[in-house]
């Protein structure tokens, strides 16, 4: 069959050796494996002064929760990304994080923080983490079955339920008593700087755990990056990979807001980095790099701040207002096609 | 082979697809012709089981599809549908890769890696193995996702309008790499088309649909023909055998 040979574009060799990535997938996650560790060292070490005995425990922690959130937004991203069938859609810009605030909310309304004073924290966590995965489950499994075809429906949809989380969550905070509304900003708007260190334990557990489980799911998430047809095809059932999936993403998005709060673009910019550059071949790839990137960032960029330009608050800032640029840049070049 | 026991499919109260039985057990190309709208695209989904079947049931190697585990289906029976929305960036190399999942889960082996030059030699695609899909005009890129379904190796071979998007040339060839699958390679396939002159040019059965029901099932010879053809599309027209051809015309 000749004439097939014969539709082969004129310049396909040359372009063939210029598309290729000029880094391997490897070589680029080593260098942000050691850009990482070295943001990590800095932060650590700059400005100590000597005072090691004060300055390591005073700072692990802090480290240690960025890491950990860091990872979980990551890769509760780029699934999501893999769960909708697109790039542009993360468990934020869908509500995630906004209906854990209001579950958050809810337990204090309903339940008192004189219950929350007495009651174990990895109890409430556990309990604040099952409402969440059963209502992500309900809410945006429901969306994502049977394919997540309609992107402008999915958008708006989470945009609304957003809206809605956290109109509901205003609402009943304006209901509660004052005392209770200060126990709740502190559990709700926690920031790297008062890092609860029960609550990063538990985080360091639940984080490891889901990280080992989505280890396995990796070929089958590369499987369903194909599509749902081909993934049926190839024996990959969507329906359950996305159930399961979502209920790990919860856990994730459950962590991160437990430890930092809602950062809305700030899994979009680290996704959309890792894919430019590593590509997005395989997810163990992909999900390597992104989680290395948020490190970079949030750890580089806390230690840029707080001993480079000498404040310590507006990192949330700075990362969102990058993160909501590179959003909209995406939404522009592509149209949402 | 494939067996289908009264298949029927509801939107809402209309049946798109009305008690379709079909077998299928030797190998060959069985095309699947009808008007828009027949059922044809939904009637290989249900076997394939991309949709859930409201009535009757469908068999592939005496398996139910619809409680076999997706694995065991996969290495028996596969499925390529006309658009393919990718997530991911990948080489073509790569997606025929993906044709192994069932057999290897994601970890290749020699033996894949065989498979996959194989499928590769097979739609001549060497020299385009390490390019990126989007690359790729859209005949090779229906290509490269034809040989990632001959890399999975199944004896069954459902296609959903393969030749969609194709110009005459690309769809010739690939209607003749349909023919080779089936003669050389002892593949069962089943071909969705909407050109009746591919259909008879290449296939060994025809399965003619209309309005949900399989109106008409057999060779070439019995269903290409101005009767059956005019009762099926609602157009009366010229069968003519050309140069031992038999080709469909259309009045003006």
């Amino acid at each position: 069959m000749a004439e097939i040979a014969g539709d082969r574009l004129p310049a396909a060799a040359s372009r063939n050796e210029m598309r290729r990535p000029a880094r391997s997938p490897r070589r680029t996650l080593a260098l942000l494996a050691l850009l990482a560790l070295f943001c990590s060292a800095l932060f650590m070490t700059l400005g100590a002064h000597g005072n090691w005995s004060f300055v390591l425990p005073f700072r692990a922690p802090k480290l240690a929760a960025m890491i950990v959130v860091g990872h979980a937004i990551a890769l509760s991203t780029v699934v999501f990304q893999t769960l909708s069938g697109n790039r542009i859609l993360t468990p934020s810009i869908m509500g995630f994080d906004t209906l854990y605030a209001l579950i958050q909310t809810l337990i204090v309304f309903l339940a008192g923080t004189t219950f929350l004073a007495v009651s174990d924290p990895r109890l409430i966590f556990a309990a604040e983490t099952v409402v969440m995965i059963l209502f992500a489950l309900g809410l945006y499994g429901s969306l994502l079955k049977g394919g997540a075809r309609d992107l402008f429906r999915l958008l708006l949809v989470g945009v609304i339920l957003g809206v809605l989380f956290r109109s509901l969550a205003g609402f009943l905070q304006r209901l509660i008593d004052p005392n209770a509304f200060v126990v709740l900003q502190d559990r709700l708007y926690a920031s790297f700087n008062s890092i609860d260190t029960e609550l990063l334990a538990i985080a360091f557990v639940a984080i490891g755990i889901v990280t080992l489980i989505f280890w396995r799911l990796l070929p089958l998430l590369d499987v369903l990056a194909l599509g749902r047809d081909i993934a049926t095809s190839l024996g990959v059932d969507p329906d359950r990979l996305t159930r399961v999936s979502l209920g790990l993403v919860a856990v994730l998005v459950s962590v991160s807001t437990a430890l930092v709060g809602p950062v809305t673009f700030f899994g979009l910019l680290v996704a959309s980095l890792a894919v430019a550059l590593v590509g997005s071949r395989r997810h163990a790839e992909t999900l390597a790099a992104a989680s290395l990137i948020a490190v970079i960032c949030l750890v580089g960029g806390q230690t840029i701040l707080e001993r480079v330009l000498g404040f310590d608050t507006a990192l949330g800032i700075v990362i969102e207002f990058f993160g909501g640029v590179v959003f909209l840049a995406i939404v522009m070049r592509r149209g949402l096609t | 082979m494939i067996e289908a026991a009264a298949l029927t499919k509801f939107y809402g109260e209309t049946r798109v697809v009305d008690r379709a039985s079909l077998t299928l057990t030797t190998p060959g190309v069985t095309a699947i012709i009808g008007p828009n709208g027949a059922g044809k695209s939904t009637l290989l989904s249900m076997i394939a089981r991309l949709l859930p079947i409201d009535e009757g049931r469908a068999f592939v190697d005496g398996l139910d599809v619809t409680r076999t585990k997706g694995a065991d289906l996969a290495r028996r029976i596969s499925v390529l549908r006309q658009e393919n929305g990718l997530l991911a960036r990948l080489t073509v190399r790569d997606l025929i890769g993906f044709g192994r999942f069932p057999h290897s889960r994601g970890r290749l082996t020699a033996a894949d890696h065989a498979k996959i030059d194989e499928a590769l030699a097979f739609l001549e695609l060497g020299p385009l193995a390490g390019r990126y899909l989007d690359e790729l005009s859209g005949g090779q890129r229906q290509r490269a996702f034809v040989a990632m379904v001959l890399a999975q190796d199944t004896r069954a071979i459902l296609l959903d309008e393969p030749l969609n998007n194709l110009d005459i040339r690309h769809a010739v060839s690939m209607m003749r790499l349909v023919r080779r699958a089936a003669d050389e390679l002892g593949k069962v396939v089943v071909v969705v088309l909407h050109d009746i002159n591919f259909a008879s040019a290449f296939a060994d059965r025809v399965v003619a649909m209309r309005d949900g029901r399989i109106v008409a099932d057999g060779p070439v010879e019995a269903v290409v023909t101005e009767a059956v053809i005019e009762a099926v599309f609602g157009l009366p027209v010229m069968v003519r055998e050309i140069e031992g051809q038999r080709s469909c015309l259309f009045r003006r």
